[in-house]
C-alpha cells in the first residue's frame, strides 16, 4: 500500500487516535496477541484474553458480514452528531466481532450476513472547525474473501 | 460456616420523588427494616450501602441522619447488581463469624432519560457509542435470531410484568397495558419500543441479615448470595466491550453466578417457586430464563408462552411487576427484589402472592459486567 494512502485528509481529525487509519482505503487498528493469537479492538497494551504483554498492532481491512444491527433514534449522552444513525456488530474476516456505527439508518433494509466494509464517517465539526471522524461500517457489494482470512 | 437469615426488610417505594434526597429515602427503608428485625442503635456491627450514583459516603449520610454511626460503613458499587454485591459481602462476613448482624441497604436517585455512565470514555460518547439502549437492542436482535422469540413475545413480557405490578404499591406503574399499546409506543432502538424498556428512577430498599445461632427460627434463610463478573469474549456482554471473539460459547456472567448460587444453596432451578429477574428490557427477561437455566437454550419463548412465568403459573417470574413496573434505581434494585421475595416466602403478598412459595431466586445483571444471584429459602 502506498504511504500516501495513509495520510489523513486535511481538516479531518479522528475522534480518538489509534482506532483506525483514515485513508482512501481505511484500516482498523487492532491488537494481535502473539501468545494466544486472538485479535482485539481497540488495541490494548495487554491482551484482554490471556494477559500477555506480547501484543502487536495489526491493521486490518474491516471487511466482514453484518452480525446484529439496530438504529439509534435519540441522541445518547455526550453525542453532538445527527440522529438517527445505524448501530451494529460486524463479524470481520480476520476473526473478531466489532461494534460500531452503521451508515445505513433503516434496520429494515439490512439483514444478518450481508457483506459490510469499513468506512470513515464525519461526526460533527469541532471548535477549531475540523471535521471529527470515526470508523463505521457500510454495506458492501463485494463478497468478503473467505479464503484470504489473515489470521 | 454459619447460616445467615433475614431478620427484617424495608422499602421506600420506587418512582419519581421530586426533591426528596437519597438520604431521606434511605432513612425510610432502613428504619422499616430495623424495626422489623427488632434491631436498634448499636444492634448491628457493620453496614453496606449499595449505590451507583449516590456519590461520596452515601451510606454514612443515611446512618448519620439516623444517629447510628461508629460501625464500619462501606458503599458498594456494582452497577445494576450493587445490592447483590453488598449482600454477598455482608453474608460472607456473617458466615465467617466476623459479625453477627449486618445492615444492607441500597439508595438511588437516577438522572432522567438514557443513563449517562462514567463507564464510557469521552470519545465513545462523542462517537455515539454510549447508546445504552442500542446494546440492549442488539442483544434482543441476537436472541430473536437464535431462538423463536418475536416482537410479540417481547410485548407479552411487558404485558405480564405490568399486570403483576398493578398489585404492588411500591412500584412506579400500577396500570395494565395491552400488547397493542406496547407495540404502538415509539421505537427507541429496533426491535425495542419505549414501553419494553424500564425507567431509571429513585428509591431505596434495606435488609437486615443475622447469624442463625442454630435451629429453626422461622425466618427466611439466605441460602446463597453470589456476584460474578464477565469472562472476556462475548461482544454483546454487559461488560460492553467494542469487540469480541467469533466463538459463541463464552459463558455469560449471569450463568456463572447462577451455577455458583445453585451449588452454594444445594438446589437446582427445578426447586424454585418464584423468581425476580433483571428485566431492564423485555428481551433481557427472556435471556435471563436461559442464562439462569429456567429453560433450555433457545426455549425462552416456549416457557413464556406456556404461562409458567405468570402469576398462577408453575414458576412466576417478577411477581413484583419487575423493573418494567417498578423502574430501576440501580443501587436499590437488587435489594428491592430481595424484599419482594422475603415477603413472598412469608406469604405476605396479597393479590400477587405465589401460593406456598418456599424457594426464591433474585437476579440482577448490568454493566461491569456484574451479575448477582441470591437464593432465599424458608
Amino acid at each position: 500500500m502506498p504511504a500516501a494512502d495513509l495520510e489523513p485528509a486535511p481538516g479531518r481529525v479522528p475522534v480518538r487516535d489509534g482506532l483506525f487509519i483514515d485513508a482512501e482505503t481505511p484500516l482498523l487498528v487492532t491488537g494481535r496477541c502473539r501468545a494466544c493469537a486472538h485479535l482485539h479492538f481497540p488495541r490494548q497494551r495487554i491482551c484482554p484474553y490471556c494477559s500477555s504483554e506480547l501484543v502487536d498492532e495489526s491493521r486490518i481491512s474491516g471487511r466482514g458480514r453484518l452480525w446484529a444491527h439496530t438504529a439509534v433514534t435519540a441522541a445518547p449522552p455526550g453525542y453532538r452528531g445527527d440522529v438517527p444513525y445505524g448501530f451494529g456488530v460486524v463479524e470481520l474476516e480476520e476473526g473478531l466481532r466489532v461494534i460500531g456505527r452503521l451508515t445505513e439508518v433503516d434496520p429494515s433494509v439490512q439483514h444478518r450476513g450481508q457483506p459490510m466494509t469499513l468506512v470513515v464517517v464525519p461526526l460533527h465539526t469541532d471548535d477549531e472547525d475540523r471535521t471529527v471522524v470515526t470508523y463505521a461500517f457500510a454495506p458492501s457489494s463485494a463478497e468478503p474473501d473467505q479464503t484470504d482470512a489473515r489470521r | 460456616m454459619r447460616a445467615v437469615e433475614v431478620a427484617g426488610v424495608g422499602m421506600h417505594p420506587f418512582g419519581r420523588h421530586g426533591e426528596k434526597s437519597t438520604t431521606e429515602m434511605g432513612v425510610t427503608a432502613v428504619r422499616a427494616a430495623l424495626a422489623e428485625a427488632g434491631v436498634g442503635r448499636g444492634g448491628f456491627q457493620a453496614a453496606f450501602c449499595a449505590t451507583a450514583y449516590g456519590g461520596v459516603a452515601s451510606g454514612h449520610k443515611v446512618l448519620g441522619a439516623l444517629g447510628m454511626t461508629g460501625m464500619p460503613i462501606v458503599d458498594v458499587e456494582a452497577g445494576c447488581a450493587s445490592g447483590g454485591a453488598a449482600l454477598m459481602v455482608a453474608a460472607g462476613a456473617i458466615a465467617a463469624g466476623q459479625y453477627d448482624t449486618v445492615l444492607v441497604f441500597g439508595v438511588e436517585k437516577m438522572p432522567k432519560g438514557i443513563i449517562r455512565s462514567s463507564f464510557f470514555e469521552p470519545w465513545q460518547e462523542e462517537a455515539g457509542l454510549a447508546a445504552t439502549p442500542a446494546y440492549f437492542a442488539l442483544r434482543a436482535r441476537r436472541l430473536m435470531d437464535s431462538s423463536g422469540v418475536t416482537k410479540d413475545h417481547l410485548a407479552a413480557v411487558v404485558v405480564k410484568n405490568r399486570r403483576h405490578g398493578v398489585h404492588n404499591e411500591d412500584a412506579m406503574f400500577h396500570s395494565e397495558v395491552t400488547a397493542a399499546d406496547v407495540l404502538a409506543s415509539r421505537v427507541v432502538c429496533e426491535p425495542l419500543h419505549l414501553w419494553m424498556l424500564c425507567t431509571p428512577n429513585e428509591g431505596a430498599a434495606a435488609v437486615v441479615l443475622r447469624a442463625n445461632g442454630g435451629g429453626p427460627t422461622g425466618a427466611v434463610r439466605l441460602a446463597a448470595a453470589v456476584l460474578r463478573s464477565h469472562v472476556p469474549g462475548a461482544v454483546l456482554s454487559e461488560s460492553t466491550p467494542l469487540s469480541g471473539l467469533v466463538e459463541d460459547d463464552v459463558i455469560p456472567p449471569t450463568t456463572l453466578a447462577a451455577r455458583d448460587a445453585y451449588e452454594q444453596a444445594g438446589v437446582g432451578p427445578e426447586d424454585l417457586d418464584v423468581v425476580e429477574c433483571q428485566d431492564t428490557d423485555a428481551a433481557r427477561e427472556l435471556l435471563s430464563y436461559e442464562e439462569l437455566a429456567l429453560c433450555g437454550p433457545g426455549s425462552s419463548a416456549e416457557l413464556l408462552e406456556s404461562g409458567a412465568t405468570q402469576l398462577g403459573g408453575r414458576l412466576p417470574v417478577n411477581p413484583s411487576g419487575g423493573l418494567l413496573s417498578k423502574g430501576e434505581p440501580l443501587g436499590a434494585s437488587a435489594l428491592g427484589q430481595v424484599v419482594e421475595l422475603v415477603h413472598q416466602l412469608r406469604g405476605e403478598c396479597g393479590a400477587r402472592q405465589v401460593p406456598g412459595a418456599r424457594m426464591a431466586l433474585s437476579h440482577t445483571v448490568g454493566r461491569g459486567a456484574n451479575a448477582g444471584v441470591v437464593i432465599l429459602a424458608r
